[in-house]
């Protein structure tokens, strides 16, 4: 009964003293970095009307982006949108009715992990 | 008239009354953003940081400006469809409305203007 005085013991889900599971923190990563790259797109699409309007507008846009503070996001942007890319593909995976099972969901998470931090790389390489 | 029946008119719409739509549309911007993001993200890491003309040439060429448009539009969706499943999740009441109508909108005036902006580099104007 929902009710019934149950005390002061904590109450499930235990979120505060439970340790989170990989693919815990890994589900919330992705809603966090897919709500937090809404900042990310409206940044580049400012970057591109700035690069269509003309010169000196454009100063303006790429001074800021690529000042630290911007570099800061761009960098945390970049971090997101590979996370969020190979988790996405995790999830399209699981779509199919597969790969799931605590040993396989915590294979493919690290493996998603691990992909992201190359494409990171290589994206730092490249830019 | 209908030759439906009222009961095979509503089945597998559910409460939502779209069905698995929202769910489906999602699943195909993403598979969809699988293939443009590499193909838009990495050019966009050469190009951000490069000088005004350098910029305007590089999004200027056809290849890339396909595919940063198609990108822009299935990106700014994609957002859309992800912030309304967390909105609905995290938010009730009139502030959900407000939020997805809010969101809905921003997405595409931003989309709006990311091609607009695109167009205007691509076609030289």
């Amino acid at each position: 009964m929902a009710d019934v005085n149950r005390g002061n013991r904590p109450l499930s889900p235990h979120t505060t003293i439970y340790r989170w599971p990989l693919n815990a923190i890994m589900s919330i990563l992705h809603r966090i970095t897919g709500v937090g790259m809404s900042v990310s797109a409206m940044l580049i699409v400012w970057w591109f009307l700035a690069a269509s309007t003309s010169q000196s507008y454009f100063a303006t846009a790429n001074g800021f982006l690529t000042s630290w503070f911007g570099d800061i996001i761009l960098f945390l942007s970049m971090l997101a949108i590979w996370y969020h890319f190979t988790n996405g593909i995790r999830h399209l995976i699981w779509d199919t009715g597969s790969n799931f099972g605590k040993r396989r969901v915590y294979r493919s998470g690290i493996t998603g992990l691990a992909i992201a931090v190359i494409l990171s790389a290589i994206t730092v390489y490249i830019a | 008239m209908r030759y439906q029946t009222d009961r095979s008119r509503v089945t597998g719409l559910g409460a939502a009354k779209t069905g698995t739509s929202h769910f489906w549309e999602q699943r195909v911007s993403a598979i969809a953003l699988v293939i443009l993001t590499p193909l838009f993200v990495l050019p966009l890491a050469y190009n951000l940081g490069d000088s005004y003309e350098n910029v305007r040439a590089a999004y200027g060429h056809p290849i890339n400006a396909i595919i940063a448009i198609a990108f822009i539009i299935t990106v700014f969706l994609h957002l859309f469809q992800g912030l309304q499943v967390v909105i609905e999740d995290y938010v009730h009441g009139r502030l959900e409305l407000i939020l997805i109508i809010t969101a809905r909108l921003s997405c595409s005036l931003f989309a709006l203007t990311g091609i607009f902006a695109i167009l205007k580099i691509a076609l030289g104007a």
